[in-house]
């Protein structure tokens, strides 16, 4: 938690900060112990591998413009 | 392989570097404080910052070394994007609102803010040194390897041309030209990635016109002898005689059957179908004798899907060995946790005037950086099959890729390559410039200064740097720039992420547990790297099962091992003077 008496983050920057670990997490989960389900094809006849990837890059910005958009009046 | 001088390209390349370097002079005419030199006065539009966010961290490695990685060894490279990105989640949601509250001019002033130590100075001086030190050789490597095709001259000469203009930009005009040169830089690349992006889309994907003679396909085997004479195929080496380019579709899927082309293709449909086709990759084998090093490059057929899943750079990842294993996750924690460590990425939160405008400059840095790693899957990608690879040269396939739409692309992005590694070294530069005259002379060793000398002290810094740059950019022109990345993220990690966090979060952090945190962190991560099998078998020459250290990247072990350390000294050290630590 950010202490009281200094400039730190916000609740919500250090929540949306835990969700992408976990994402981020779990992708490294995946490469490193079940790799067999980066080669299924879920959507579009793309791999898991890239359709994940791709998807850790634009969750990135997803969740930074929420914080933006939630933060502006700060 | 030689190249063709193009006079497009030196025309493209000479308007780029006159253009940056002038604007720097133009920047630097204005009178000169310190705030000024080292923090662009602290009134950097945010948006401006945030696409200077870009042009500072889209480095070489970015552009030059993930690319190359990706068109050899396929999804691998991908991983190094995804790694890079992600770090900036760190920097948003964790430390860009209060590193700007904390700071001045350096990353030391903030992690010592509450403390007015000596030691933190010294020691996140010697850390911002060392870290940048390690960013700024892949820097320089890139730079002379994109001038070896662009203007046909030597390696060095490429390195040594960096150097100058880095050290021209950075004092004229400090940070406030650094800044611009980053923005120019920031914006080109991604724009002009997306054209590439989109020609490449265009193309769609093409069997090789000259598979059905099967001389495409033909081992090529380069010799350099004890003499220095490069042969290939046993011959001389020359414009006539060279390497053949390489790197082709040799079948597409069944759903293109009788055509040699797919034509145009949409993002997600050119992924599917260089999934379902089969791909040339060249493999080298690497032969000693005395006659010399002989290294054979051998035509593999690939299936697509093999090459866009993880494990083709990253051996370990299907070698089942759990220390290899550990290597991949230590790199890519190390990549999750460095960003958010880099001095030169730091000392931008001190250009903008508050911790909003930190914060909204962090949100547009992302939006160009994801934009920027979501092309290189395609460029890389594009560069795999585009049939214009050089088999020697990794860090070549995005500019190689751009000749084979037309040279004039190819002049455009090699220029661009070129003012990515300008803008990053200059980022470099700043960051060693501000930790030798503001953090060492001034603050350590208490050299009174005037608000000019501080300018003038770190105008010299940043002169000294530029050689060092230029020397190490010249001695490591060998490796490939995305490794030797992994090592700055890895020390800045280390050393430096643990002390940020834990004076974020942890109120009995004391001035004592910093120091020896960023001490050890940096330390320990610098003695995993020296004894590691890479750096055995890279730097040495020596048999990689000589190594001491079980896995290559040291992050998964030094990174705990710089908070595990601040700690146990914080807790036994007297707890900071609540009156004092308060900010």
């Amino acid at each position: 938690m950010t202490r009281p008496d200094q400039p730190g983050s916000s609740r919500l920057g250090l929540g949306l900060f835990w969700v992408y670990v976990l994402l981020y997490g779990g992708f490294m989960g995946i490469v490193l112990f079940y790799p067999d389900l980066l080669s299924i094809r879920p959507l579009g006849g793309v791999n898991l591998a890239i359709l994940y990837g791709l998807g850790l890059i634009a969750g990135a910005l997803l969740l930074a413009v929420v914080y933006m958009v939630a933060r502006s009046d700060r | 392989m030689l190249y063709e001088t193009s006079p497009t390209a030196i025309l493209i390349f000479a308007a780029f570097v006159i253009g940056v370097v002038g604007l720097s002079f133009f920047l630097g005419r204005k009178g000169q404080s310190a705030k000024a030199y080292y923090a662009a006065h602290g009134e950097v539009h945010w948006f401006v910052n945030g696409i200077a966010f870009a042009g500072d961290y889209l480095s070489a490695a970015s552009f030059l070394g993930i690319c190359g990685m990706i068109a050899f060894h396929g999804y691998d490279g991908f991983l190094y994007s995804i790694g890079f990105l992600a770090g900036w989640i760190v920097a948003l949601f964790v430390i860009a609102e209060p590193i700007k509250a904390l700071g001045r001019f350096t990353f030391a002033d903030a992690l010592d803010s509450r403390f007015n130590s000596r030691g933190i100075k010294l020691a996140v001086a010697i850390s911002t040194l060392v870290v940048s030190v390690f960013y700024l050789i892949p820097q320089m490597v890139g730079a002379g390897d994109l001038i070896v095709p662009l203007l046909g001259l030597p390696h060095w000469v490429g390195v040594v041309l960096v150097g100058v203009a880095v050290t021209l930009i950075v004092v004229t005009a400090g940070m406030v030209s650094t800044t611009w040169v980053q923005f120019i830089k920031g914006s080109l690349l991604v724009f002009f990635c997306g054209i590439l992006v989109a020609l490449i889309l265009n193309r769609g994907l093409v069997v090789d016109a000259g598979r059905d003679s099967g001389a495409n396909l033909a081992p090529q085997v380069r010799t350099v002898r004890p003499d220095g004479l490069v042969l290939v195929d046993g011959s001389p080496q020359s414009r006539e005689h060279d390497l053949r380019p390489v790197g082709t579709i040799a079948s597409l899927p069944a759903r293109f059957a009788g055509k040699k082309s797919t034509g145009p293709l949409g993002p997600l449909e050119y992924l599917s179908a260089l999934e379902d086709s089969t791909i040339v990759t060249w493999s080298p084998t690497k032969r000693v004798d005395a006659e010399g090093t002989h290294v054979s490059y051998t035509a593999v057929e690939r299936k697509g899907a093999d090459l866009l899943k993880p494990g083709g750079y990253f051996k370990g990842l299907t070698s089942g060995k759990l220390a290899d294993r550990l290597d991949f996750a230590s790199l890519m924690l190390a990549l999750f946790c460095g960003t958010a460590s880099l001095p030169h990425i730091l000392i931008r939160y001190y250009t903008v005037k508050d911790a909003a405008a930190a914060r909204k400059s962090t949100v547009v840095g992302i939006a160009a950086i994801g934009a920027f790693y979501l092309l290189t899957l395609f460029l890389g990608l594009g560069a795999m099959t585009s049939g214009a690879l050089d088999p020697t040269s990794s860090n070549m396939a995005a500019p190689l890729l751009a000749k084979s739409f037309s040279t004039t692309l190819f002049a455009i992005i090699s220029a661009i390559a070129f003012t990515t590694v300008l803008g990053t070294v200059s980022g470099l530069i700043m960051a060693g410039s501000g930790a030798v005259a503001h953090d060492l002379l001034e603050n350590v060793f208490g050299i009174a200064m005037t608000d000019h000398e501080k300018v003038r002290y770190g105008k010299l810094a940043a002169v000294v740097l530029g050689i060092v740059a230029m020397a190490l950019g010249i001695l490591f022109r060998s490796f490939n720039v995305s490794f030797l990345v992994g090592w700055a993220f890895n020390i800045a990690a280390s050393a430096n992420l643990p002390s940020l966090v834990m004076l974020l979060f942890w109120p009995r952090t004391t001035k004592q547990g910093i120091t020896a945190s960023v001490t050890v962190g940096m330390l320990a991560a610098l003695a995993w790297i020296l004894l590691s099998a890479d750096t055995y078998e890279k730097v040495y020459g020596w048999s990689r099962d000589a190594s001491v250290v079980p896995f290559s990247q040291p992050g998964l072990v030094t990174i705990p091992l710089g908070f595990l350390v601040l700690v146990v000294v914080s807790l036994l050290t007297p707890p900071p003077d609540r009156a004092v630590s308060r900010p």
